[in-house]
């Protein structure tokens, strides 16, 4: 009996905080129509704010995948002095507010920053400009494919690389032929975590990106910025289409992890 | 190849492994490494094979001194305890790995490659097996693999780093005769490390024991029986009784080399315990107690209790 009333708590709670937020954003988005969804969307803002956002997120997955891959590798199949601390700056962005993270990318190149004269001087933009936004994204949702990675090339061990290399195999080589294949569907699941919190960053992007309609501001930005200019209609359409990206983002992860269960045989 | 190790030390961080390890390998021998676990012989494998760096001492292999050698350029054949099989690929994949990575210039034609992972197949006894996976191979077969994928290369020398250890105790006997009948075949400069002595009797010409990162004795199981550097050479190769002997020095039997006759004498029979084939007697010899055996049933003359006169003369006497 306690057992099931158990359950029931962690069901309601699940429903209450998980489902509910998108069911009212998915009925308050459909509420005014499909009509009203199409010309919210069709706004040049709005498009751009699209935009700019699968852009952002493209760069920031590909720059976190190389470099995530590279720390996972580094970490794991070698030694070298002050492994531990690169392992716990890893997990920075994850424990920093995203905010903080912001506010610490205008510190380095914002007008009163330390580089902001230099670049100024030379005609480079980076906050309240696109390398900003990306920055920040990268800075934030770094941790989410390397995260996943550590512990399954952890437990991978070392002696398929260095039977690889005692065969003839180079870096390159034994990257591409030997670990890929055995973390491929890891590093895809990091890579779709990493996408879905790419799209929905709000406090990084925030701070550097100043805002600017059709050109800094993503999507999360332009729904606040839509709903605290009371047009609710329009912020739940674009609402209701980020959060339609994450749940498909999320549901190929499942996908993929359903997949590598059953793909995992013994040994 | 030969092999010559010469004054080999390595370190971890404060601990030394190895100190001083001078060793040479005869090009054709079979050479076994054998030693307690953490006594330094797989750091000594993995030295060889380029695995390990940062040592003092020369490492020869063919007499060129390999030290400024990456591991992917000595060709060396290496089996790994747990095989190191690449998961993703067939077992044909496996072993035609170390042929397709070859540079453009030096790799073989594809259907050359085909044709060696054939012969390879057939070396090992797989025939037939080339297009299954790593998961559904058995250990013994999974070896077997890994022993093909590292004579594809055709190795200069071929290291076996403990190959039979994850195996059942009838697959090891199997793949023991097959590792024996390749060196025969091949004549590849081997070296084996094991904790099986028996293994090691088996395969090798010579046995080289490790303790604690120094070299006690090498030479073949005959010599390290009958004439062992050290009690421990002697009590690593089986059961052993130590007693002190004349000038500091100690006297090494075998339980079942003692000879016990009944009847009036020094020593006390204090137990008696049923064997197959052989009864394990616990004798008080003066302020010595040690376990003899016998072959046969239990003696009705050597029952508990029971006086005895022993018998040490095939002992040997080794310094300290």
């Amino acid at each position: 009996m306690q057992r099931r009333l158990l359950i029931l708590a962690a069901a309601l709670i699940a429903v209450l905080m998980l489902v509910l937020p998108l069911v009212v954003v998915f009925t308050e988005a459909l509420s005014a129509g499909p009509g009203r969804i199409v010309e919210a969307l069709s706004d040049p803002d709005a498009q751009a704010a699209i935009w700019l956002t699968i852009e952002v997120a493209a760069i920031s997955l590909t720059v976190n995948t190389i470099f995530g891959l590279a720390a996972a590798w580094c970490i794991t199949k070698h030694d070298f002095p002050l492994r531990g601390l690169l392992v716990t700056l890893i997990e920075l962005p994850l424990s920093v507010s995203p905010v903080v993270s912001g506010l610490v990318w205008m510190l380095v190149f914002g007008a009163q920053g330390w580089l902001g004269p230099w670049l100024r001087g030379h005609g480079i933009g980076i906050v309240f400009a696109l390398p900003g936004v990306v920055l920040a994204t990268i800075f934030v949702t770094f941790p989410f494919v390397v995260r996943p990675l550590l512990p399954l090339m952890q437990s991978q061990g070392r002696e398929q690389e260095e039977a690889a290399a005692l065969l003839g195999a180079g870096l390159w080589r034994t990257l591409w032929h030997v670990t890929l294949p055995e973390i491929r569907w890891g590093l895809l699941s990091g890579i779709l975590l990493c996408n879905a919190r790419a799209m929905g960053e709000f406090g990084a992007v925030a701070v550097v990106s100043g805002h600017i309609p059709g050109a800094t501001e993503t999507m999360p930005l332009r729904i606040e910025a839509l709903y605290n200019d009371f047009q609710g209609a329009a912020a739940f359409a674009m609402a209701a289409l980020l959060a339609a990206l994450a749940l498909l983002t999320l549901a190929a992860k499942a996908f993929l992890e359903a997949r590598t269960g059953r793909l995992a045989g013994p040994g | 190849m030969s092999i010559t190790l010469d004054r080999i030390c390595k370190r971890h961080g404060s601990a030394t492994v190895l100190s001083d390890v001078s060793l040479d390998i005869a090009r054709g021998e079979f050479l076994a490494l054998v030693g307690p676990s953490g006594s330094g012989k797989t750091t000594l494998l993995r030295l060889i094979a380029g695995l390990e760096r940062d040592y003092d001492g020369t490492i020869r292999i063919g007499g060129t001194d390999v030290g400024p050698i990456p591991a992917r350029e000595r060709r060396i054949g290496f089996v790994f305890q747990n095989y190191a099989l690449f998961r993703h690929m067939t077992a044909a994949d496996n072993i035609a790995f170390g042929l397709r990575v070859r540079p453009r210039a030096t790799r073989p034609a594809a259907a050359d490659i085909a044709r060696r992972v054939a012969e390879l197949l057939a070396l090992v006894q797989l025939d037939g097996l080339g297009t299954r996976y790593p998961h559904q191979l058995s250990g013994g077969q999974r070896q077997r693999v890994a022993l093909a994928r590292a004579l594809a290369i055709d190795p200069q020398v071929l290291l076996l780093d403990e190959p039979l250890g994850a195996l059942d105790p009838p697959i090891r006997v199997e793949l023991r005769a097959m590792l024996r009948d390749l060196h025969l075949r091949l004549g590849l400069t081997t070296l084996l490390v094991t904790h099986d002595l028996g293994e090691a009797a088996e395969l090798s010409d010579r046995i080289a024991v490790l303790r604690a990162g120094r070299i006690e004795q090498i030479g073949t199981i005959a010599t390290l029986d009958a004439t062992p550097a050290s009690a421990f050479v002697f009590g690593f190769l089986g059961d052993s009784i130590s007693l002190p002997a004349p000038d500091g020095k100690r006297a090494l039997i075998r339980p079942d080399e003692v000879g016990l006759t009944p009847g009036d004498g020094p020593a006390v029979i204090i137990a008696v315990h049923l064997g197959i084939r052989q009864t394990r007697y616990t004798v008080q010899h003066g302020p010595h107690r040690f376990d003899v055996v016998l072959r046969g049933a239990p003696h009705p003359g050597l029952a508990a209790g029971a006086h005895c006169t022993v018998d040490l003369s095939a002992a040997r006497i080794v310094s300290a």
